[in-house]
């Protein structure tokens, strides 16, 4: 029988770490993703699955600590919020340097600096375009329910590793602490050592046995050499986002006006939609659900016949950018956004959509 | 002397390079202790036998490439944070010797607060901790451990308390944590400092194997090029400087 539990975003999270085989998680407390560690800490899955949960002192401490977990070829993931995501910038550096597998998952909350505590897409620009320094990609996916909080961490997880490259699961605090019914799936074994040597043995640091040493290294002095590594790694990176990308469309057949919209945000403009439809707009609704790799050519085909974008965010601006660099054509593009915390309403967000279809006629 | 043949024979073999260093040419400048102490990490992880079961973290620094001279499974860990990558790496392979091999710029500026939380939870791993009072690789500016009055790139004037404060004694430190059982000051200038600091780091090692918390071995060390001094000069400088302000000696044993 199908195992159904209600739960908030965080705890997802941290079960679904948990039943996926995850061998060790790295944090430090942050609201509004407290409740990751916390379950971890109450769930003790040392005494199940041998997992290891560790508090380390900060979140700087945490990102090395993936580090060292995935040279080792485990499955190893953190959990933040804002702040404490760009205090591990350098460390996502050094792991996709290194090109390592790990999962990092963002609760965003509103900022600059300490800012505030509320929901916020305010890094956006962050997760997609300087993560860290150096020019490297994260995979980017965008939960928008508990249920894909849950499951994320498992197909963040299969990334990974398929691609030996960091993952962020980019959420925000409505969707991490608000509550709603999860399918869970059975607990998948962790690996053993012996199958992370079978699997990973060509680059994992396990101890030298049997073969020559790993080193897991993100430093090459010669330029000419390292310009090849950038190169493999653009190569990498073409190929993700020639395979990776996933989206969900809603009514954007016949649609005269899409929505644009990620994580809570696709929710609300899913309600937006409707509240049009019911007025004889046809709107349409995009919902990206990897933001790295973008769904650049299916917004480029639908900017061949729609009349117009709105792209909603809880932010100044910052996915509306990518829209505008998808579509050829000159198709108006639009922003509706708030900051600070705010949530947008269905019903202001309604308004926003009117005001730009009128002024398009 | 060319074309001339040496040949030892077995029976007058008394010393041997151990077979757990690399070919490869060390970068160290003349001079620098880390050659030395290279090859010491080399012969105890030999002698001990546990080559195929050892990782190590370098930090970043002159020694961010020893994992070119000793023959076993490495991470290069970003500035400071050696230590908490080692504590990860421990707490996934409980059964493999783990250690950390950093400088002072290292472990005891930028790293200060993952070497003291890795020591304070007591992580089972060996940190060795090379002081040599500068930043060698980035040419010779002030660390925490430069000593008074002692002139680098960026305390030309010498230290002076009252702009830099004092030279930080971070072995004395850790000796006062819970989680660690174990710290030693060593130095590698002559042949006999060489031979306890050897016997030392294979006691460090014996103990994080036990699993008896952080073991801390700090070698007091020279950098010719960084105090632009000539290798004799510089031994006889760390005897003179370094050995007053860091003297060497077990600081805990548990």
């Amino acid at each position: 029988m199908e195992e159904i539990k209600l739960m908030k975003g965080n705890e997802a999270v941290a079960i679904a770490a948990v039943r996926s085989g995850c061998d060790g998680y790295f944090g430090y407390p942050i609201t509004p993703q407290s409740e990751i560690l916390e379950t971890l800490m109450a769930e003790k899955p040392w005494e199940t699955t041998g997992m290891i949960v560790l508090q380390a002192e900060s979140e700087v401490a945490s990102i090395n600590m993936v580090y060292g977990g995935a040279s080792c070829g485990k499955r190893v993931m953190t959990s933040s919020s804002s702040p404490g995501i760009s205090l591990m910038s350098e460390g996502l550096s050094y792991i996709a340097g290194a090109e390592l597998p790990c999962v990092i998952v963002n609760v965003q909350r509103g900022g600059p600096g300490l800012g505030t505590i509320q929901p916020s897409q305010g890094d956006y620009f962050q997760a997609v375009k300087a993560a860290g320094h150096g020019d490297f990609d994260l995979i980017v996916l965008a939960p928008s329910s508990v249920q894909e909080m849950y499951d994320f961490v498992y197909d963040a997880f299969d990334l990974a590793f398929k691609y030996r490259n960091p993952v962020l699961i980019l959420s925000d605090g409505a969707i991490g602490q608000m509550m709603e019914k999860v399918v869970i799936r059975p607990q998948t074994a962790r690996k053993t050592n012996d199958e992370i040597i079978e699997e990973c043995g060509s680059w994992a640091v396990t101890g030298k046995r049997g073969r020559t040493r790993n080193i897991s290294t993100s430093v090459e002095l010669d330029s000419v050499e390292q310009e090849k590594f950038n190169e493999k790694l653009q190569a990498k990176y073409k190929t993700i986002r020639e395979t990776e990308v996933r989206f969900e469309e809603i009514n954007c057949e016949d649609a005269d006006f899409v929505i644009v919209a990620y994580g809570l945000c696709a929710r609300i403009s899913s309600k937006v939609m409707e509240m049009g439809r019911e007025e004889g707009i046809k709107i349409g609704l995009l919902r990206p659900i990897t933001l790295l790799p973008f769904p650049t050519e299916r917004l480029n085909e639908l900017s061949k016949r729609v009349k117009g974008f709105l792209v909603v965010e809880m932010n100044a601006g910052q996915m509306v950018q990518d829209v505008r660099l998808s579509v050829t054509t000159d198709v108006p593009v639009e922003h509706y956004g708030r900051m600070g915390g705010i949530i947008p309403a269905p019903s202001e967000t309604f308004e926003a959509l009117k005001r730009f279809i009128n002024k398009l006629k | 002397m060319a074309g001339l043949k040496v040949e030892i024979k077995k029976e007058n073999l008394v010393y041997k390079r151990t077979e757990l260093l690399t070919d490869n040419t060390m970068h160290y400048c003349p001079g620098c202790s880390h050659g030395t102490i290279n090859k010491l990490v080399a012969e105890v992880v030999a002698e001990l036998g546990i080559e195929e079961s050892t990782i190590g973290i370098t930090p970043v620094g002159c020694s961010a490439f020893a994992y070119n001279y000793i023959d076993i499974d490495w991470i290069q860990a970003a500035h400071g944070r050696a230590c908490a990558v080692a504590s990860a790496v421990k707490r996934l392979h409980p059964e493999k010797m783990v250690f950390t091999y950093q400088g002072d710029g290292d472990l005891a500026a930028i790293g200060t607060g993952e070497s003291i939380h890795a020591c304070n939870r007591g992580e089972n791993i060996t940190i060795i901790y090379v002081n040599n009072a500068t930043y060698g690789m980035t040419g010779g500016q002030m660390s925490p451990t430069t000593l008074m009055g002692m002139k680098t790139t960026t305390s030309p004037q010498g230290r002076d308390s009252s702009l830099h404060g004092y030279p930080f004694k971070i072995a004395d430190m850790v000796a006062h944590l819970d989680g660690v059982s174990y710290v030693t000051r060593q130095s590698v200038h002559t042949a006999a400092a060489t031979r306890k600091a050897k016997k030392a780091l294979k006691k460090a090692f014996e103990k994080s194997l036990a699993n008896k918390g952080v073991s801390f071995i700090e070698f007091v060390a020279t950098c010719s090029s960084g105090w632009k001094m000539s290798p004799v000069a510089s031994n006889k400088w760390l005897e003179d400087n370094m050995l007053q302000a860091y003297p060497v000696g077990d600081l805990k044993d548990i």
